[in-house]
């Protein structure tokens, strides 16, 4: 992991303060997610306290800082989705995963993240699942879908 | 393929003349594919056709062409604008029309080629076709821009979008793209490229409407070392989609718009800021640029003009006020994005203190189409103060929903009545959304305005990036405020004070309006009005006194809901009644008493042991304890539970 790091740090070779965001962005995709580890190092190529770079980073939605599950959860919550009923969703999944929002639940398999528009707005409500999307969704299928989903996991 | 790149740029780009050689002609034909012997499919792939299942279309089609006819052709095109009719498939057979077909999903595949190749046409997947010159009708079939959802639209910066394949650029430029390019960077200077857009009055489409030559010549004025140009891609409002259409559909024709304004102004990087999450448009940009690169289209000296530029793409990293001029240039420092004063505008001191000129995605794809055909060309199409088109996402309960591009000066109705053709399922109207979170609704007595930016500057209502939410009498309006006023809170950056803590105090005066009071007795129902009453003026401070646009325009919906929709307030607040009945904790809920069995399934779920009774009797629910939650009504086998 720590060469990885040091791969896309030296692409940076000037190391400004202008390359932080996509830097953190490069790192997060090739992570998953932001560790302790990866923010000390950034900050020391950038010459950049910590605190510093966590404090930009917490600024922005799409860092994360705990890996996200093995399920990826994006539930369309754009006005579209929401006349058509988005909320009953998130509801639902919050319900069924115990977790909120950009948490992952403690067996590492769910996490999910609520995003204001995917493009499928006549087909809401629309949820993306590691990649896949489904559309039309409605709250009762949900506990199917999950369990689903886990049985895949638990059979990989 | 390099023989065609070496033509194209000799005989097409380089081409002195306006009019191209006849043998051009034909090579260009073949090139866009109008003079072929095989069949073609197109196919959308934008994210809404994506969603809509047209990624598992493309692979049957696939299977199809490799198991039946070899010699056809599938082509992956940009969205074509009417998403209901996603999966979209075109096909044209050599010779003639291109027929459309809509919701075409994988197992209607193998029917669909089965009939077109043997010309027993389903009529009922049929859309229509599009003419091109000399190529035989189809008899009885309606001509595509004859249908009332394209009739009343006039698409011109949306013309390439769905009929050119957007990962190549030798379609583009046989379609006539990045010759405006060349003979700007290689004929006119910076002032002369100012002056055709200012003349041609393009009004900057992102909402404000400031004359788009006008700011580029603020920037070209002032003396600097380096001069940037921000292509702001980042629309995030929810429900908005227009941009990113453009992107997936049409890379090109928008890179040409960036290379003329950064010539115009006179600097040599250029950024893209796009929004996150919508991989698939970044990949296309991304791979269109490269392309351009290839063909020497950025660079150094390009074409021998002595003029160097580079694209860049920059991705946001989620925050909604980034879209915001200063908020977008802090982040691009990589700093937080937060807003700053203006003065000093971005044109004067703008990312790394040097001028920057900001134009959105719509703006910048006007500009190539302007340099083309001049503009007096321009000046004929919309108003007199508001030349041009306006391009706008229609969602919500239409019947049609997707990109739309209308004339400047079309009214509000056409696009309700005619292009979205009425409200699904046959349901009553109550309201438009125009414009996004920090956009206001319009009744049915304001459809009769048409749009431009003066009118409806004048009427109070903002133009907005290119929202158009139709909302039916299923919604309710005050729970649609709490969205929108929900999503806001999340969004404030937290720099000033009315923003950060009035959008917070109205949610939650909006979250008591929508349940009923926990406990009578107490001061909470007096409370309740208090914060009521107090609504209208934390609206009227947040607007004065917020430091930028995302503060100041935070409380619209709620002003304009309220004005429109007072009644429907009242009714929360008085009779505590939702007639939507889409506000869960307003709802009471009775047992049945000749239905309950006394299963206690209920009265175990309930959350607040609200729910008392014996065994195998019927069961009662204490209203004054009740939440509405309704998780007895969903749990309840012998529907027993009612609710009011």
């Amino acid at each position: 992991m720590g060469t990885d790091l040091d791969i896309i740090l030296r692409k940076y070779k000037q190391g400004k303060r202008e390359d932080l965001i996509p830097l953190l962005q490069e790192i997060q995709d090739d992570l998953g997610y932001l560790s302790e580890e990866a923010i000390v190092k950034t900050g020391r190529f950038l010459g950049l306290s910590t605190t510093k770079i966590y404090g930009l980073a917490t600024f922005y939605d799409r860092f994360r800082f705990f890996p996200s599950g093995k399920i990826q959860i994006r539930i369309c919550h754009g006005t579209s989705c929401f006349l058509n009923g988005s909320q009953t969703i998130i509801n639902k999944i919050k319900e069924e995963t115990g977790v909120m929002p950009g948490q992952t639940t403690r067996d590492g398999n769910f996490s999910y993240e609520i995003v204001s528009c995917m493009g499928g707005c006549c087909n809401g409500p629309v949820i993306n699942v590691n990649g896949q999307y489904h559309t039309h969704i409605k709250a009762e299928q949900l506990p199917e879908l999950i369990k689903r989903l886990k049985y895949v996991i638990e059979n990989d | 393929m390099e023989d065609l790149k070496t033509f194209l740029i000799d005989k097409v780009l380089m081409y002195e003349s306006d009019t191209l050689s006849p043998e051009t002609n034909k090579v260009l034909q073949q090139v866009r594919r109008e003079k072929t012997n095989k069949p073609v499919i197109f196919v959308s792939t934008g994210t809404s056709s994506v969603i809509a299942g047209s990624e598992k279309t493309c692979s049957a089609i696939d299977t199809y062409i490799k198991e039946n006819e070899p010699s056809a052709e599938l082509v992956h095109v940009g969205c074509n604008g009417p998403a209901s009719y996603e999966p979209l498939v075109c096909i044209q057979i050599p010779g003639k029309n291109k027929l459309f077909f809509r919701n075409i999903t994988e197992e209607k595949v193998e029917p669909l080629l089965n009939g077109v190749f043997h010309n027993d046409i389903n009529e009922d997947d049929l859309a229509g076709q599009t003419g091109t010159k000399g190529f035989e009708l189809w008899s009885g079939i309606p001509f595509m821009d004859e249908l009332p959802f394209f009739a009343n639209q006039k698409r011109v910066i949306l013309s390439n979008c769905g009929f050119y394949d957007p990962e190549s650029i030798e379609e583009y430029i046989a379609r006539g793209g990045y010759r405006a390019y060349i003979k700007a960077i290689r004929h006119y200077t910076f002032e002369e490229v100012c002056d055709i857009i200012e003349r041609s009055g393009l009004r900057g489409r992102s909402g404000g409407g400031y004359l788009t030559g006008l700011k580029w010549k603020h920037a070209l004025n002032t003396t600097s070392s380096a001069r940037y140009l921000i292509c702001n891609a980042k629309e995030s409002d929810p429900g908005a989609f227009t941009d990113r259409t453009i992107l997936e559909s049409d890379p090109h024709r928008l890179i040409e718009g960036i290379a003329i304004a950064s010539y115009a102004i006179g600097a040599s990087n250029a950024i893209i800021f796009m929004r996150s999450g919508s991989d698939h448009a970044k990949n296309r940009l991304q791979k269109a640029i490269d392309r351009a690169r290839d063909f020497g289209l950025f660079g150094h000296n390009i074409f021998s003009s002595g003029y160097n530029l580079d694209v860049i793409i920059r991705v946001e990293p989620g925050a909604f006020v980034c879209g915001e001029e200063t908020a977008l240039i802090n982040t691009l420092e990589g700093k937080r994005g937060m807003p700053q004063l203006k003065p000093p505008y971005p044109t004067t001191a703008g990312l790394f203190g040097k001028p920057t000129v900001i134009n959105n995605v719509e703006t910048l794809m006007n500009v190539p189409l302007i340099m083309q055909n001049g503009p007096e060309w321009f000046r004929t199409l919309g108003t007199d103060n508001s030349p041009g088109t306006k391009v706008f996402a229609v969602a919500g309960k239409g019947r049609m929903s997707g990109v739309v591009e209308i004339e400047m000066g079309t009214s509000i109705r056409t696009i309700l009545e005619d292009i979205a053709d009425g409200i699904k399922e046959g349901k009553e109207f109550k309201a438009i959304q125009l414009g996004g979170v920090s956009g206001s609704f319009i009744t049915d007595k304001n459809l009769d305005i048409v749009i431009d930016y003066d009118v409806l500057k004048k009427k109070g209502i903002g133009m907005g990036a290119g929202g158009f939410v139709i909302i039916d009498e299923n919604t309710c309006m005050v729970d649609l405020v709490r969205y929108y006023m929900e999503f806001i809170r999340n969004e404030s950056c937290g720099k000033c004070i009315p923003c950060r803590e009035g959008t917070g105090r109205m949610l939650e005066i909006l979250e008591g309006v929508i349940r009923k009071p926990l406990n009578e007795e107490s001061g909470t129902t007096l409370e309740r009005f208090k914060g009521v009453m107090q609504l209208e003026t934390i609206a009227s401070v947040m607007k004065d006194t917020s430091l930028c646009g995302l503060g100041q325009t935070a409380p619209n919906p709620f002003i304009s809901a309220l004005k429109n929709f007072r009644d429907e307030f009242e009714e929360h607040i008085f009779d505590r009644k939702c007639r939507a009945n889409i506000c869960r904790g307003l709802r009471t809920f009775s047992i049945d008493v000749d239905k309950c069995t006394g299963c206690t399934a209920c009265a175990a779920k309930c959350p607040v042991n609200a729910i008392y009774g014996t065994r195998l009797q019927p069961f009662f629910i204490v209203e004054e304890k009740c939440i509405g939650c309704g998780i007895c009504f969903d749990i309840c086998k012998f529907s027993a539970i009612n609710v009011k």
